[in-house]
């Protein structure tokens, strides 16, 4: 119990994990709290990555957590760059009513 | 001992504001929330040696990306009260599915193991930090094997920088702007009228 191994960093990340799979249904109607949860889903992934990388001791795993880290941000961004673009249409951006595109 | 005490603190913090991310009333407590999240997985990531990617963590997260939550959530002027009716509708699903994933996380590891020689197959190992830092150590594998992944992250940056500013831009009408070719394409005919002014009588 007081040696941290990697099942402890494991279960974290799959705590963490499970928190934002949980978030995107329990706030299904608010957008900006969607992309948070995914937020959250990809910090446990490079939780893992690191972990994995520290306890294999091999490199990669914290390079390829970098490339996550990147694509996560530029995600967020254009989440956002498109939440603020619908509000500025729609005047909301309950999810329910993003239907637009619906034929 | 203590690195199981500081494990065990920043994992509890981390693991708490995660709840409080998702079951915050207020977004900008959500968005506040996220970012201690982000403070304590920075403190897992240096406690595992990638001391480069908890400062990336903190400056690019904490910095970037959550600040960019909270001005969309400070700027847009939703009703969040009624946005959040039909909170507790979707909570039994919710808690169904997390459920099952938790326990098939659980799982999988427990019955979970490395394969034999795992550890020694790889083909990169991490050098001593005390003889390479961490940052010099992963700059140098940057630069070297993943110098084309790192271009194509490079890229997706920039893919998302132009498409954000393309969806959020907008012209407005009735805005003065400088405009440089009218300005260079006035000459004097078209902007001075000379007139003859007769005495006394004005124009």
């Amino acid at each position: 119990m007081l040696v941290v191994g990697l099942a402890h960093y494991l279960t974290v990340a799959a705590i963490l994990f499970t928190l934002g799979v949980f978030g995107i249904f329990l706030n299904r109607k608010n957008v900006i709290i969607i992309l948070m949860s995914i937020e959250l889903i990809l910090l446990a992934v490079n939780i893992n990555f690191v972990a994995f990388s520290y306890f294999l001791n091999d490199l990669v795993g914290q390079i390829f957590a970098m490339f996550v880290l990147t694509i996560a941000a530029a995600e967020a961004a254009i989440g956002l760059a498109i939440v603020v673009v619908f509000f500025r249409n729609r005047g909301t951006i309950a999810v329910e009513d993003i239907n637009q595109m619906k034929g | 001992m203590i690195q199981a005490l500081v494990f065990y603190m920043f994992a509890a913090i981390t693991v708490a504001s995660g709840v409080m991310v998702i079951s915050a009333r207020n977004p900008v407590h959500a968005v506040l929330y996220l970012i201690l999240a982000f403070f304590n997985a920075a403190g897992l990531f240096l406690l595992c040696g990638a001391e480069f990617l908890a400062m990336v963590l903190v400056v690019v997260y904490v910095g970037a990306v959550a600040v960019l939550f909270l001005f969309v959530v400070m700027l847009l002027d939703i009703n969040f009260v009624k946005i959040r009716e039909g909170f507790l509708q979707y909570l039994p699903t919710g808690a169904l599915i997390g459920l099952v994933l938790l326990v098939e996380l659980v799982l999988v590891f427990g019955s979970w193991s490395f394969a034999p020689g795992a550890p020694l197959s790889v083909g990169t190992h991490t050098p001593d930090p005390s003889v390479v830092t961490n940052t010099d150590a992963l700059g140098r594998l940057i630069y070297t094997d993943y110098v084309y992944l790192f271009q194509a992250a490079g890229l997706a940056l920039l893919v998302a920088m132009i498409g954000t500013i393309m969806l959020t831009h907008r012209s407005r009408g009735g805005v003065k702007k400088q405009n440089i070719a009218r300005q260079n394409a006035r000459t004097k005919e078209t902007s001075v009228e000379l007139r003859k002014v007769p005495n006394r009588g004005g124009i």
